[in-house]
């Protein structure tokens, strides 16, 4: 039995022809997922014709038409490259390059929320990345204990949890202390969260789990013919979630390459490489990585029957 | 009369003949072209699509795989041709045994049919030198191809022209839990000698010592590093994987961090010369930033 909801219309928009998918009953199922914001959807019918406009509530969670809810990935992975090129091109400082791609960021953040994303892992500081000029490197945890204070608020209303992985022992001790209070004060938080390489490396992650074996070991508690896959799993840093490997993986500014980053983590994930730099990449680019995704067949090695 | 055909024949036969030494020559110029600029030292490279080819042609089964073979030799000339010293292929995944009996039974046969000639004279491993290493936990295979790959890995021991790392019943994550588990028992076989020798010290040397101790009790990245079978060669410059699918599916993860990846739509039968010049010349073009920023680090 298909349900109709029909709210006041408000406002009346011309749709565009052919993205409306209708059932041959004249009830029609209304679903938020196929209603995009300011578009009228006009319900062609065996009975009865029924025009009407989504309320403000429903099109904050709403998902693009181009996207099946039931193939979004759980855990989504972003290397946030590009930002220095970015600023160049623009003729600014490599400093506004990465203000810039803190608000890319704060977009994808919103939107993965609203998609029904569960985990998005950002890498925002490689463990490459301090050959960088010190000036530089002093910005950018500047500009992440900004962002960090001021995005709080938000992060709390909107339901994110946000958590750290990296070798944090070189970081400056005011930015340790904000992300102490950041992971604590959103620890309970359910409805994304929010993983924040900082200093991470993937072969640093699989070392200090290699360690962390070694210690059980030596305690006594594991013995060493017990080492296995999912023992490492537990000990990587990416044991803060209940969805450690991504299922999409995406690098912006067009280069091919991983980096580094979540070594062991992305053994089975989908890769999409974008051509736009991070600041330019937006909505639109993360509609176009989702669709890519939501096409790819995932067969783990085995054969699709 | 009767002698037209024969004559027929041996003459497409030399057309065929100067055919194939003009598209040598052709060849051979062009790679002199390509070597002005920096050659990758180790390709790798993941063979997929050889079942979709088979569908696509309306071949049967196992047709597909043979024809993978066919197109890996060729990609394995060019790549020692152009003075390319490593090539490491992506032969079988360890997750791959989970597919249907029969399938993993011809494959298996076929693996042993092109491991065995691997050891014939008028092979390419003689043709090029090729050391031949069998990366994978080879326990996991039947005793008959794991004697094979054993025998072709002594026989090309003492070759030093070239490598070719054929990775079989490998999987990536397995790869680096073996190296851990071993870099775990090498550093706990340490310990226990280390903290037997220090019992007869006085107190001030042996709190010092003691220091040193956990200093040293510490794995380090080389301790994992020198652990994993893929230690014989140096890290791949380029992945290729064939067939458009944009996944690595457990293949050198380790090894892989910095190295250039390379997505051809074409099934892996398919492969051929310009795929190979594309990925090299992509590869030139980010060699100087990323030597630059090797150097820094």
């Amino acid at each position: 039995m298909l349900s109709l909801r029909v709210p006041t219309p408000t406002s009346f928009r011309r749709l565009h022809a052919g993205r409306s998918r209708l059932s041959r009953d004249c009830l029609f199922s209304y679903s938020p997922s196929f209603v995009n914001r300011g578009v009228r959807l006009r319900v062609r019918s065996t009975k009865s014709e029924v025009v009407f406009t989504p309320t403000e509530e429903e099109e904050e969670v709403t998902l693009p038409e181009e996207l099946q809810p039931e193939l979004m990935p759980k855990h989504v992975a972003i290397i946030m490259d590009g930002n220095g090129r970015w600023a160049k091109n623009q003729g600014l400082q490599p400093w506004d390059g990465h203000r810039a791609g803190v608000e890319a960021l704060k977009e994808i953040v919103e939107l993965s929320g609203r998609w029904g994303i569960q985990v998005l892992t950002v890498f925002a500081f490689s463990t490459d990345n301090w050959i960088r000029p010190r000036i530089e490197i002093d910005f950018l945890f500047s500009l992440f204990e900004r962002s960090l204070k001021s995005e709080f608020q938000n992060l709390a209303q909107n339901n994110v949890r946000i958590s750290i992985i990296g070798d944090s022992s070189k970081l400056p001790k005011s930015l340790l202390r904000l992300i102490n209070e950041g992971e604590e004060g959103t620890k309970n938080n359910k409805r994304l969260q929010l993983i924040v390489a900082v200093g991470y490396s993937g072969k640093y992650d699989v070392l200090q789990a290699c360690r962390g074996i070694a210690q059980r070991v030596k305690d006594g508690e594991i013995d060493v013919d017990e080492i296995d896959e999912g023992l490492i799993e537990q000990e990587l840093e990416t044991n803060c979630t209940e969805f450690p490997y991504p299922d999409l993986l995406i690098r912006t500014s067009g280069e091919l390459r991983v980096s580094n980053f979540l070594l062991w983590q992305l053994a089975y994930t989908e890769l999409f490489f974008a051509q736009e730099l991070w600041p330019d990449f937006g909505r639109s680019g993360y509609i176009e990585a989702l669709m890519s995704f939501q096409q790819r067949q995932r067969r783990f090695g085995g054969r699709k029957s | 009369m009767a002698e037209l055909p024969g004559q027929i024949k041996r003459m497409s036969g030399g057309i065929k003949q100067l055919l194939e030494q003009i598209f040598g020559f052709s060849r051979r110029c062009l790679f002199r072209i390509i070597s002005m600029g920096p050659i990758p030292n180790h390709l790798a490279f993941i063979m997929d699509g050889n079942r979709r080819y088979a569908k696509k042609c309306g071949l049967e089964e196992g047709s597909g795989h043979k024809a993978g073979f066919s197109a890996l030799m060729l990609m394995l000339q060019y790549c020692y041709e152009l003075g390319i010293q490593y090539v490491t292929i992506y032969a079988f995944s360890i997750d791959n045994f989970r597919r249907q009996p029969e399938e993993v039974q011809s494959l298996m046969d076929l693996m042993l049919e092109k491991i065995k000639s691997l050891l014939e004279k008028e092979s390419i491993v003689h043709q090029y030198g090729i050391r031949v290493y069998f990366i994978g936990n080879l326990a996991l295979l039947n005793d008959q191809v794991r004697a094979a790959a054993e025998k072709v890995m002594n026989a090309t021991a003492k070759n030093s022209r070239v490598v070719l790392l054929i990775c079989i019943a490998y999987n990536s994550t397995d790869e680096i839990l073996q190296a851990v588990k071993k870099s775990c028992i090498n550093k706990y076989t340490y310990n226990i000698e280390a903290s037997g020798s220090y019992k007869h010290e006085d107190t001030d040397s042996e709190i010092e010592a003691k220091d040193i101790e956990n200093q040293e009790k510490k794995i380090q990245l080389v301790d994992i590093e020198e652990n994993m079978q893929m230690s014989v060669a140096p890290n791949p410059d380029i992945l290729i994987r064939s067939s458009g699918e944009t996944r690595l599916s457990n293949f050198l993860l380790w090894q892989t961090g910095n190295s250039q990846l390379c997505f051809p739509a074409a099934l892996w039968p398919e492969i051929g010369l310009r795929h190979l010049v594309w990925a090299i010349l992509n590869f030139q073009r980010s060699h100087s930033y990323l030597e630059k920023r090797k150097k820094q680090l």
